[in-house]
């Protein structure tokens, strides 16, 4: 939510209505600039223009009749689905004989798993490596084949691009890996990656990490 | 709450009980349930595909790529996000993982990595006022047609905010964890992307895109 660096007695001027005006549509506003804007609307039909015609773009592109598939789309995809599901039960219909003996073992491994599921299976690589805090274990992350950091989709700071699989960021940490200290930072400790920004870590785990991919 | 609106909440939250009692049942086993679960979404996850593609082929196989992998992955859902915002998240990373690859051989530009804060503030088309264009528009493929195009003339970064945001209906934490940006830069590119595609509205007013549509005689379009 924001302000605008403005005070209660501001007057806004247009430009100012501008760069606010998508978050006073979505309501990510605070009291003050929101009376403010509301005031500035009163006497500028230029940017009441901009307000309705952003409320109608929003409005236009959100609407469910927007979203348009290629003719055959459902079917082919319902095709693809049902040939991958079929072969998915293929792979294990063989194993379904040995699914009761293994149900048991099942649940004592899987206690003693999931005690070690806590800590990482692998040691960290940096000792500038992070576990994270309040990571959502749903979210979809991306780890590459020789490296031990995970990342979003879109971080600049992947090695081994090629080998790259999507996992969730639980099974991820369950594997061992680390979340990457860009892309992933509003789940670490700030204090932490400043510091290593400071000694040059970030770089050097880095490197690391390529050296690694590299040799493996 | 209107009579209208407690209908509206009755039917979403019959439709959760039913995708929460659809994923319970294929993470038991009843595969030939994923498609029912997945099918309200393949629009949606056709649509993600192509922001980030912008080819269909490339755009139909992604999200067919992302079904299969969210199908792959299912016993892993712990129903702590939305099932919608899940699958989005996975057909999102597909996307962004083949765009990669094109990149790598050569068949798409390598990224511009201009700053969002080092971009001159956009100024919106001066219009003494705004012609709404009713969302009955819509019911017309021409119309359909327009929009789509107009969004697709937007640069890379905008369009991929502006479709997680507006046509995905995706939070601002949600759209930057999935692609990988601060919150910031989300809500300065999804400012962009609106007034663009704002201003590219009102110039298809005057290239005749909406001549058809009902309005009041004697309304002036500005």
């Amino acid at each position: 939510m924001t302000n605008g660096n403005i005070t209660n007695r501001e007057v806004l001027n247009c430009e100012h209505v501008w760069r606010e005006i998508s978050n006073y549509v979505d309501g990510e506003v605070g009291s003050t600039l929101r009376s403010a804007m509301d005031e500035h609307f009163r006497t500028c039909r230029r940017c009441v223009s901009v307000l309705e015609g952003v409320r109608n773009v929003a409005q236009l592109y959100g609407d469910e009749r927007i979203l348009e598939v290629p003719a055959g789309f459902s079917r082919r995809l319902e095709k693809r689905l049902a040939k991958d599901v079929r072969e998915s039960e293929r792979r294990w219909s063989p194993w379904s004989t040995w699914l009761v003996p293994l149900a048991a073992l099942a649940l004592i491994t899987g206690s003693v798993r999931m005690a070690s599921s806590i800590t990482p299976g692998f040691p960290a690589k940096s000792q500038m490596a992070q576990r994270g805090q309040g990571i959502p274990p749903d979210l979809i992350v991306l780890v590459a084949t020789g490296t031990r950091v995970f990342h979003v989709a879109g971080c600049t700071f992947i090695h081994n691009k090629d080998e790259v699989r999507s996992i969730t960021a639980q099974e991820a940490i369950a594997e061992g890996y680390v979340p990457c200290l860009r892309c992933m930072r509003k789940y670490l400790d700030v204090a932490a990656i400043r510091r290593a920004e400071a000694a040059g870590d970030l770089d050097a785990e880095a490197d690391e990490e390529e050296v690694e991919m590299r040799g493996n | 709450m209107s009579e209208a609106n407690l209908e509206a909440n009755n039917a979403a939250e019959d439709c959760t009980a039913r995708e929460q009692d659809l994923i319970a049942r294929v993470q038991r086993g009843q595969h030939e349930l994923f498609y029912d679960l997945v099918q309200p979404y393949e629009r949606r996850v056709y649509a993600a595909a192509l922001a980030i593609l912008r080819n269909e082929a490339d755009a139909e196989d992604a999200a067919q790529e992302a079904m299969l992998k969210a199908f792959a992955n299912i016993r892993q859902f712990r129903q702590e996000s939305r099932f919608s915002t899940w699958l989005i998240q996975v057909t999102v990373n597909e996307a962004l993982m083949r765009r990669r690859r094109q990149r790598m051989v050569g068949m798409e530009p390598i990224d511009d990595r201009t700053d969002d804060k080092d971009e001159p503030d956009y100024a919106p088309r001066d219009f003494a006022d705004w012609r709404e264009i009713p969302s009955e528009a819509l019911e017309r493929k021409e119309i359909r047609q327009k929009l789509a195009e107009a969004l697709a003339t937007l640069d890379r970064k905008y369009r991929e905010v502006f479709v997680l945001r507006d046509v995905e209906h995706m939070n601002i934490q949600e759209t930057a964890d999935t692609l990988g940006i601060s919150i910031a830069s989300v809500k300065t590119r999804l400012l962009r992307a609106r007034l663009m595609l704002r201003d590219l509205l009102a110039a298809g007013w005057e290239q005749g895109w909406f001549s058809r549509l009902p309005f009041e005689k004697g309304t002036k379009p500005w």
